[in-house]
């Protein structure tokens, strides 16, 4: 354990304490967001008023519409969905929820967000360089991302790609401590189906994320040196393929959706167990369509890439494995939904949230059909249609599990309860204000919009359904400044609100047992963990809740 | 569903539309039985004083049904997707009827260069029509495009046909459509192709024969003056 008499910068900038590089990894997230945000407000004011002069941002120019939407795509799912998903609540929920007092490598967890930071900064500082950022969709398909001459962008390109292989380090090393320290640092009697099942469901993510990297990195690589030593892994004038990269990208891009949202299922599992009293139902099937679909998640890839020139009879092989991830999805829906019932269910702020993810992403789930069937996605390939089904897996994802897991946990991370009221004006606004957005959105999918267009002007057939877009773009404003009621809530909060005390939600699980915030080292002797996680409202049990570590009666007794 | 949104202007944008009905058909139901168990879950187990919730574990038969029973069903609507799905998919993109005409699709960032057949009906002649942003095509004739890039990726896309296709550099890529329904429409770009995607449309014209030939004569002399 550290010397308790560390200054302020050893303390918070230069630390191993895995709770203080969870909040790192939080807050720069948070700030990465606002920035995400800040380009989602200018592209969609773009769309709904055309060339005109947009508040704090200016003439939206068709290079800068790139160059947003671009970059708020890279930044909402590598620096928002994976450092806060991941990152912070893995590091922060790891060692606390299995009894360990640190995780098994706490320097290389200190230099993973020090090469995540670094990426950040490269990323923003791509916005300032000749040309400005990168522009060529999030996922960068080369020719046009492989050659200065066709994206004008010859330092912001380059900077982009670097920023997101740095990024993907900085993940590798967290992965790696998240995996060995959950196989090697449980608590004595914490046995494999007593882990509460956001580990587990970090664990499986950072395997999947460790198992889908190395083509991606491989083809970030190959682009860089592309585009600045002009080699020609992806140029067709020199024998190289372009759609190389397509499969090298969709090859890691697909199990990353299982990768964000796995975290996000397990933060939603101990919430709705926690304000349902209840013990999660069928824990083992819970685990196993987890563990089926991250197997399944590496045969789709090629569904992103129906109409892109492969051969189409490879689109029946991916058409049928895409189909049958809905099996271990819908499974795995029902169950939560199952955990419902018999409850006591406590319409809390997080509870509220984790609700809502259900119901929000079963609208992007049920939307995904009809992309991952190849006749289908015909038709809806690059269109809105698909945009909307993203951001109704995504947001849920990266938003509204963010937003469970930090009010569920706020009081542990910071001692202090976040004002209920405030949280729940918060939420219904911006539940609200996100059906708002992308249910419209659907339509103009379906009215054959397609994407990462900066005005819709020159299409005459598409021209006539801007209300639909200036709907969107309202709401969105209004989803933004509703945020600020949560940053408020937060800050106050933390300086001002009500104490927690050790175990505000009454849960059982091993976070719970210690003060809040947890001294570094966590615990004063380390817990004996003697059942499972979700022991709510057991019958031979007085309380509605048997925290993993009390020791069972007749040994207490003795 | 869609053709409520755009007309179907080719022989197979009505297939494409009915297997996205069958999908939404099977999916809203699911989608409305899920939302409605949910629901009614939340208001019938919402906490009231006195009550203590239910020690379930999930293991047992008579409750397991209600996932088991579901999840065989989604077993079944699953094949039925992929066989509809599958089945248009063979028709749209992995068959190629005999061509009445072929033209070529040339994408460049960032502007569709269309050369059409002449009247004598063969492509690389003297008599082609080469034209800018505008593709002529005449109702009932089977075409074969044979689609190309010159820089980057685009993305040959006409809604009302619900036809889409990649155009990749280094390849040319042959795709076919049988336009049915008179009128012009929008032919996009649906590709991230640079600045200028979000310029890269062009029209489409679907014509009735006379109208098409009447189209040719006058290109015609358009090209013989040019000589």
């Amino acid at each position: 354990m550290a010397s308790q008499n560390e200054n302020f910068f050893l303390k918070y900038f230069w630390s191993t304490d895995h709770k203080i590089i969870a909040l790192q990894y939080m807050f720069t997230g948070m700030a990465m967001a606002l920035i995400g945000g800040y380009f989602a407000y200018a592209f969609r004011m773009q769309l709904a008023f055309p060339g005109a002069e947009i508040p704090l941002v200016g003439v939206v120019t068709p290079h800068e519409y790139n160059a947003f939407v671009t970059n708020h795509g890279t930044i909402m799912i590598f620096w928002v969905a994976m450092p806060v998903l991941i990152a912070a609540f893995g590091n922060y929920l790891i060692p606390l929820m299995i009894g360990a007092d640190d995780m098994v490598f706490p320097r290389l967890n200190r230099l993973s967000y020090q090469i995540f930071l670094l990426s950040a900064i490269i990323l923003v500082a791509s916005f300032f360089v000749p040309g400005g950022g990168f522009g060529g969709a999030w996922t960068a398909y080369p020719p046009l991302s492989a050659d200065g001459a066709y994206n004008l962008t010859p330092l912001g390109a380059s900077m982009w790609v670097t920023a997101v292989a740095l990024e993907f380090v900085a993940f590798l090393m967290g992965g790696i401590n998240f995996i060995t320290t959950a196989m090697n640092s449980r608590a004595p009697g914490m046995k494999a189906f007593d882990v509460p099942i956001v580990i587990w469901f970090i664990v499986i993510a950072s395997i999947l994320f460790m198992a889908s990297v190395g083509p991606l990195i491989a083809g970030a690589i190959m682009l860089l040196f592309d585009q600045q030593i002009g080699t020609g892994y992806f140029d067709a004038r020199t024998g190289g393929d372009p759609v190389l990269y397509q499969h090298l990208f969709w090859f890691f891009g697909h199990p990353e959706v299982y990768v964000v949202l796995l975290p996000a299922l397990g933060i939603v599992a101990e919430i709705i167990t926690v304000f349902s009293r209840k013990k999660l139902f069928a824990y083992k099937i819970v685990l196993y369509t987890a563990i089926a679909t991250g197997v399944l998640s590496f045969f789709v890839w090629a569904h992103h890439q129906f109409i892109a020139g492969i051969d189409p009879r490879m689109a029946n092989i991916f058409t049928v494995t895409t189909v049958l991830i809905s099996i271990p999805i819908a499974e795995m829906c029902f169950v939560y939904i199952a955990t419902l019932y018999g409850g006591s269910i406590r319409f809390t702020v997080p509870m509220l949230w984790a609700l809502a993810f259900m119901a929000e992403f079963l609208i992007g789930g049920v939307t995904g059909i009809f992309l991952g069937a190849s006749g289908a996605d015909i038709y809806f390939h690059d269109t809105y249609f698909v945009l909307a089904h993203f951001h109704y897996t995504f947001f849920p994802i990266a938003i509204i599990a963010v937003f469970a897991g930090i009010t569920y946990w706020f009081p542990k991370m910071f001692g202090r309860m976040m004002s209920e009221t405030a949280g729940k004006v918060h939420f219904w606004i911006t539940i609200l204000t996100f059906n708002g957005i992308f249910i419209p959105l659907f339509v103009l999918g379906a009215w054959g919009q397609h994407r990462r267009i900066y005005s819709y002007e020159h299409f005459p057939d598409l021209w006539e359904l801007q209300p639909l877009r200036i709907f969107a773009t309202t709401c969105l404003v209004i989803m933004l400044l509703a945020q600020v009621i949560f940053l408020v809530n937060f800050f106050v909060s933390m300086l001002r609100g009500k104490k927690a005390g050790n175990n505000p939600w009454r849960a059982n699980t091993l976070e719970w047992t210690v003060p809040s915030p947890p001294p570094h080292g966590n615990f004063e002797t380390l817990p004996v963990v003697h059942r499972g996680p979700y022991e709510y409202s057991h019958p031979d049990h007085d309380e509605d809740f048997w925290p993993q570590d009390a020791a069972p009666a007749a040994e207490s007794a003795s | 569903m869609i053709e409520q949104y755009v007309v179907q202007a080719s022989t197979y944008a009505a297939d494409i539309d009915n297997v996205i009905l069958l999908i939404a058909v099977l999916t809203g139901f699911w989608f409305f039985a899920a939302q409605g168990m949910f629901f009614w879950l939340l208001f019938r187990f919402r906490e009231r004083p006195g009550h203590k919730a239910e020690y379930v574990t999930g293991d047992e038969p008579d409750l397991k049904r209600w996932i088991n029973i579901p999840h065989i069903l989604i077993i079944i609507c699953d094949v039925f997707i992929v066989a509809a799905a599958i089945m248009v998919w063979v028709n749209v993109k992995q068959t190629l009827p005999e061509a009445d005409r072929t033209i070529r699709i040339v994408a460049q960032q960032w502007a569709w260069t269309f050369v059409h057949p002449g009247p004598d009906g063969q492509l690389d002649t003297d008599d082609d029509i080469t034209m800018i942003d505008e593709l002529h095509v005449e109702v009932g004739q089977v075409y074969h495009y044979q689609l190309e890039s010159t820089d980057v990726l685009h993305d040959f896309s006409v809604p009302v046909f619900r036809l889409k296709q990649d155009a990749i550099p280094g390849r040319r890529i042959v795709g076919w459509f049988e336009p049915t329904l008179p009128g012009h429409y929008d032919i996009q770009c649906a590709e991230m192709c640079g600045i200028g995607h979000g310029l890269m449309g062009a029209r489409l014209f679907v014509e009735t024969p006379e109208q098409h030939a009447q189209w040719m004569r006058d290109r015609g002399e358009i090209l013989a003056r040019a000589h």
